[in-house]
């Protein structure tokens, strides 16, 4: 049976992985291959690595931990961050990313999606969407597409956006509710329930997981595919193995490893 | 031990020459034919469409050589679909080593095609998954499939049974990222490459 995923989530900088409270006050989580590696050795079904600072400099240093990492772990991975041209995902996936997520540059040009679907295949196209809650001009409460970290607004609603990328070409969806993330007070249920039920595409539910509940509720009444999330495995607030024993005693299908 | 592993226009090589540098083998990426012939063991990977894959394969005379080779051969993914007769995906004729055809998963409400993830594998018995555990977790990404066949060696379950693994005389396949599928993965390659 196919299993629901659990995937580590590593912001790097410099070659370290990273993680903000709510996107700032970055504390510093260890070296970035090495805590892959033990994620996968602890049976993470998966890996996301986000190049925070996706500076031209940062960019170089960035496709070497790449290759780095595709030398050392065994299990997929994707990797994001200032990724905007086919050259920027050729030369990631050359250096042995499985998936590259998009975010701020599919809303400034769709067309990317379509674009990079046909050159690499949908299957290693991911669309990342950062979405916050907020009252728009018209006085409504509405789930609004943000960019740029969650800190810029868009135009965009998430729901249609969501359906719009997939229409497109993504392969995957990526979604995160600024509202959530960092709270530890759960993943955004409703949200992602609805994203999901209406795509036919995977999607990873993302921001808010604070304890092995959350991931139980996001695979069952948020419907995701995948849960990922950060500090709470950095800091080892939540253990891979714990977690996965844990669902797969809640009678949801795991990958089990050990 | 030569290990080749064929030069194509697909994509996700790179995790493959990873996987067997992890395992420290040495090998050669190349579409030479007489490097290919004279290989001891051959990877057919993929990650890609299939009439643009065969297209390509056509253009070199690859679709020529590859049924032709009498060492053991692995196709992976789109690489296993190549080897089949056919591929519902826009409609290709494929190389027919395996004598089955390759189906898009039928749309069912409530199930997302790609069928993308870990899923395990069951019934299996090729020399490929020799001292595996029972229901080993490989990882997925295709949106067809080829039935439960003759050939089948290994099947998995995802809105019908379907073949994870084809073996006839010389050829072997999987439809799975041996590359990335964890230490199962890893042990698939290497039971391959003691054959």
């Amino acid at each position: 049976m196919l299993t629901k995923r659990i995937i580590p989530c590593l912001d790097v900088k410099d070659g370290r992985t990273v993680k903000g409270v709510n996107f700032v006050n970055l504390r510093d989580a260890g070296d970035a291959v090495e805590l892959g590696a033990m994620y996968a050795a602890q049976g993470a079904d998966e890996l996301v690595y986000l190049d925070i600072a996706a500076t031209v400099e940062g960019r170089s240093t960035f496709i070497d931990l790449v290759r780095r990492v595709a030398h050392t772990i065994n299990i997929p991975f994707t990797v994001g961050g200032g990724i905007s041209s086919i050259a920027d995902v050729s030369a990631l996936l050359h250096a042995g990313a499985d998936k590259v997520s998009i975010n701020s540059s599919a809303v400034r040009n769709p067309d990317l999606i379509n674009e990079l679907a046909l050159e690499f295949g949908s299957q290693c196209i991911v669309v990342a969407i950062d979405t916050r809650y907020v009252e728009t001009s018209e006085g409504v409460f509405e789930h609004i597409v943000h960019t740029h970290g969650g800190r810029k607004s868009t135009e965009l609603r998430t729901i249609p956006w969501a359906k719009e990328v997939e229409d497109r070409g993504a392969g995957e969806l990526l979604l995160t509710s600024m509202d959530t993330d960092g709270t530890k007070d759960g993943f955004a249920l409703e949200l992602t329930s609805t994203i999901s039920a209406n795509a036919n595409i995977p999607v990873i539910a993302s921001g808010g997981a604070g304890n092995m509940e959350h991931f139980y509720d996001v695979f069952t009444e948020g419907k995701a595919d995948a849960g990922l999330a950060a500090s709470i495995f950095h800091f080892r607030e939540i253990d891979i193995p714990d977690l996965k024993q844990y669902l797969q005693n809640k009678a949801l299908p795991m990958r089990m490893t050990k | 031990m030569k290990t080749v592993i064929i030069k194509y226009n697909a994509g996700n090589v790179q995790s493959v020459m990873y996987a067997l540098d992890r395992i420290g083998i040495d090998y050669l990426y190349t579409d030479n034919e007489e490097e290919i012939r004279s290989a001891d063991k051959v990877i057919f990977p993929g990650v890609g469409e299939a009439s643009t894959t065969m297209s390509y394969l056509k253009e070199k005379g690859l679709d020529k050589l590859i049924p032709s080779l009498t060492q053991p051969v692995l196709g992976t993914c789109v690489g296993m679909q190549l080897m089949c007769r056919f591929s519902e995906e826009n409609n290709t004729t494929c190389m027919g080593i395996f004598d089955v055809d390759v189906k898009r998963f039928p749309a069912t409400p409530g199930i997302k095609v790609p069928h993308m993830g870990w899923n395990n594998i069951t019934n299996y018995k090729s020399a490929l998954t020799k001292d595996l555990i029972d229901n080993a977790y490989v990882y997925f990404v295709h949106s067809y499939a080829a039935p439960v066949c003759e050939y089948t060696v290994a099947t998995c379950d995802y809105i019908n049974p379907f073949s994870a693994m084809l073996h006839k005389d010389n050829f072997h396949a999987a439809q799975f990222h041996c590359e990335i599928s964890g230490d199962i993965g890893q042990k698939i390659l290497e039971n391959f490459l003691k054959l």
